[in-house]
């Protein structure tokens, strides 16, 4: 069982504008002391309340932002978040990001088409950039001439697929995912929940998932870790959602909408 | 081009396209042709109504009017494109050193920035004046200073509000570098604010020039100005008052239209408004219908906004 | 401002036209018809739900029934308020009714209240408007209101700017707000579809204990079935500006009629927390 990712120590402290002329800002802790690895080809669901820093621990571990403290490392090599385009473009390769917001991820001045080969084009991936664009938008269900419009022409969940597909244009091996359901609505988020199953088991990909949605985690994932206040306070098997143990885990799984 | 078809499409890019194109051809005409000489003073004949010798009639030293505003024509083009390279420079240059460099040199920028924002444009000529004599560069370099200033200063803001969108995230971990980013999202995308700041800076540094040289800074009395020409006949205003309305006019049509130019090009570039809002259908499936939304908004946003975090 | 010196008279009704009922509401907007033909009754105290996906024109029935229709929009049928019909009405009589008549929440909790102001002061304007309270009794009230939400601490709390409340905070002043004005029905177009879901699931709690306690009726508006089965009995099923669909929600949920209604509850049923 390898390592594909890990997070040692993880912190990562903003300090907030300062209250007076000579006090310092205060320190707003996001992620506060977190240990975490995952297996190639695991799906992990980061889970918890909105202010518990799973977005942050998830932006650490994709390399867009550098800990304040702790390491992330990736197989192996370290990663640096602060370092140069250049000096990174190996995690680039292998990872592949998809947001929140379909409506603010993608340059609304831009061609969908190089939109989703901008990542080809900056990693220098060989091969026909043309065909690799047209495959992947027709693994993601988008018509033929999508790849010369516009992202305002398309609907939300249309975006988000455009948003999915140059995640994995350049054939990474970690899928991350900052709650990409959460602002779709019920019956696009059913078929985006499909599309993301499908395309991590015929890719291969290593999922890492952020979400506050249970039910997308219980779908989508085999291990879950749940977040408070920037710790982790539990982690495992994602059936732990059916017998939560701690407290934090319970009030989410309660929270969470069922259908009678 | 169809940027140029697409800003003539609309009534004030027709409107702007027309009276900007006859300013730069007119001011072409009267480099080789005035209907009379513009500064030839006949005190026989001032005070004259229009007529076919003189088509707007004549001032109070018997100049003929058409002949000098048509030479006000190139004074005009001067200023206007003049004081749009300086405030382009100007501004790319502020706007660059205050949002690509080191965090201390931002910063200090922006103090910068908004002090020299609080800087009259008529301070600045006086001062430029003092040291180099007044003349129509003065007046240009003056209003360029001024207008790069602001016009960094928002596009500063702009740029700074882009860099923090998820698309620039996004390309970041697609593996774009600084560079990449610059050039393919942030341009891009303060283009639009740029273009109508710059519109706006070329049509106030018209009025700038109009009233610098009314208040004596400005060209001296052997360039033909709008500007001076006002400041001329409105002295005689109560006698004659309809003689002012010619320059008064000709610098009103010209500032509308550079105001409004900035506006159509800005409209004339943006995808949203260019192509079409039809919702493009999934592969395999039937063409969408008209979407069931408020009119004028994209097609049915199958979203619900974000998540508070 | 103007603040009347007495509220104005609430309109009364005999007990049988009580209700919230909409008949043949039909937007037609530049030759697109955004609803067509739809109707629904909210008895007195009841909670209905309006279910729909994206574009189904759920949104356009809240805002039409409060006279918020888009500008230009063209609005036919019958909105009647125990009694007094609503439609065809001009602004200031319609504006009489709103918040006093019929409360609405809004979906963004975020862009629905002034930034500039304290939350408070945002309280305490239809509480004035609607109930004529000088200023003393109105931030008297405003902070029983923001008890009766929920919101721990209001006379501090209620001092503060909306930028330094939490999402689920904002809305809760924002539903205060809308109940300000004692209105005998509430109308909230996806008010907790901004909201993470332990938020949600306190924010449906306090809608039903608020018309449990008052005898509030609501008309609910939401895409995701789970969350309309823990806050309505009845609903009404929308898909291209029309009413497909409307029963009790279990048997919308168990034997739905409609392809649009089935689409739903198989996608609420793909997204929901499997229970063991």
């Amino acid at each position: 069982m390898t390592e594909i990712l890990t997070g040692t120590g993880l912190h990562r402290t903003y300090r907030l504008p300062r209250r007076g002329p000579f006090e310092p800002g205060p320190l707003r802790t996001a992620v506060d002391g977190v240990d975490l690895s995952v297996r190639a080809g695991a799906r992990l669901g980061v889970v918890g309340e909105s202010g518990s820093g799973k977005s942050t621990l998830v932006r650490l571990l994709a390399g867009l932002e550098a800990p304040s403290a702790g390491t992330v490392s990736a197989g192996g090599r370290p990663v640096q978040a602060s370092a140069s385009a250049r000096a990174m473009r190996w995690y680039r390769r292998e990872t592949g990001v998809v947001f929140q917001d379909p409506y603010a991820s993608l340059d609304p001045r831009m061609r969908v088409g190089r939109i989703v080969a901008e990542p080809l084009r900056a990693l220098r991936v060989e091969g026909d950039h043309d065909a690799l664009v047209a495959s992947v938008l027709e693994r993601v269900d988008l018509p033929a001439d999508a790849a010369e419009r516009y992202p305002h022409e398309f609907s939300g969940g249309q975006r988000q697929r455009i948003a999915i597909a140059r995640a994995v244009v350049h054939g990474p091996r970690i899928l991350f995912g900052d709650e990409p359901m959460s602002a779709l609505d019920v019956v696009v988020r059913a078929r985006v929940i499909d599309l993301f199953r499908s395309l991590t088991d015929d890719l291969g990909l290593t999922l890492v998932l952020v979400s506050h949605d249970i039910g997308v985690v219980q779908r989508l994932c085999d291990t879950v870790a749940v977040l408070s206040a920037g710790r982790v306070v539990e982690h495992g098997p994602v059936s732990l959602l059916d017998a939560p143990a701690h407290p934090v885990t319970r009030a989410l799984v309660d929270a969470a909408p069922t259908l009678p | 081009m169809h940027v140029l078809r697409r800003i003539v499409a609309r009534p004030t890019g027709v409107f702007a396209a027309v009276v900007l194109g006859l300013l730069v051809v007119l001011a072409a005409v009267s480099l080789v042709w005035t209907p009379q000489d513009p500064f030839r003073a006949d005190p026989f004949h001032q005070w004259e109504p229009p007529s076919p010798a003189h088509w707007f009639g004549t001032d109070a030293s018997g100049r003929d009017i058409a002949s000098y505003l048509l030479a006000g024509t190139r004074t005009t083009v001067v200023v206007a494109v003049g004081s749009g390279v300086i405030a382009s420079l100007v501004g790319i240059v502020l706007t660059a050193v205050g949002s690509l460099t080191a965090r201390w040199v931002r910063e200090g920028t922006a103090v910068l920035l908004d002090i020299l924002v609080a800087f009259p444009t008529l301070l600045t000529a006086m001062l430029l004046t003092a040291v180099a004599g007044g003349s129509l560069g003065v007046v240009v370099v003056s209003v360029g200073l001024s207008f790069g200033v602001t016009i960094a200063r928002v596009a500063r803001g702009e740029i700074r509000r882009i860099a923090r969108s998820d698309y620039v995230t996004a390309a970041r971990a697609s593996g774009v570098g600084g560079a990449g980013v610059l050039f393919r999202h942030l341009v891009p995308n303060a283009a639009p604010l740029f273009t109508v700041q710059l519109s706006l800076a070329m049509a106030t540094a018209v009025l700038a020039e109009a009233g610098l040289s009314y208040l004596g800074y400005g060209a001296g009395s052997d360039t033909a100005s709008w500007g001076t020409m006002l400041a001329d006949l409105q002295k005689y205003i109560g006698v004659h008052p309809w003689s002012a309305t010619w320059p008064g006019a000709a610098i009103a049509l010209v500032v509308a239209a550079l105001s409004l130019l900035g506006d159509a090009v800005r409209d004339a570039t943006d995808p949203r408004l260019t192509t079409s809002d039809r919702a493009v259908a999934d592969r395999g499936a039937p063409p969408a219908g008209p979407s069931a939304t408020v009119p004028g908004g994209s097609p049915a946003p199958e979203t619900t906004p974000g998540v508070t975090a | 401002m103007t603040v009347p010196t007495t509220p104005p008279p609430r309109p009364t009704a005999p007990l049988s036209d009580a209700g919230l009922e909409v008949r043949g509401l039909t937007v037609r907007t530049a030759g697109r018809t955004l609803l067509d033909d739809v109707s629904l009754t909210v008895p007195p105290g009841r909670r209905v739900g309006v279910i729909g996906a994206s574009g189904s024109g759920k949104s356009v029935t809240a805002l039409a029934l409060m006279g918020l229709a888009p500008a230009g929009a063209e609005v036919r049928g019958s909105v009647r308020l125990d009694g007094t019909e609503l439609v065809g009405l001009p602004e200031r009589e319609r504006a009489r009714h709103r918040g006093a008549g019929i409360g609405m929440v809004f979906q963004e909790p975020g862009t629905a209240l002034d930034p500039l102001r304290r939350v408070g002061a945002q309280i305490v304007e239809p509480l004035r408007l609607h109930r004529g309270l000088d200023r003393a009794a109105a931030r008297a009230a405003a902070r029983d209101l923001a008890d009766a939400v929920g919101l721990p601490d209001p006379a501090s709390l209620l001092r503060q700017y909306p930028h330094q409340l939490s999402g689920g905070q904002r809305q809760r002043i924002c539903i205060a707000m809308a109940m300000a004005g004692e209105p005998r029905y509430l109308v909230a177009d996806e008010p907790t579809t901004a909201l993470d879901v332990t938020t949600e699931a306190r924010i449906l709690e306090l809608f039903e204990r608020l018309s449990d306690e008052r005898g509030t009726g609501m008309l609910f508006v939401t895409h995701d079935l789970a969350v309309l089965a823990r806050i309505a009995d009845t609903a009404v099923v929308l898909d291209g500006g029309r009413v497909v669909e409307s029963g009790a929600v279990r048997q919308l949920l168990d034997a739905p009629r409609h392809p649009a209604t089935a689409a739903l509850v198989d996608a609420a049923r793909a997204t929901a927390r499997r229970t063991p």
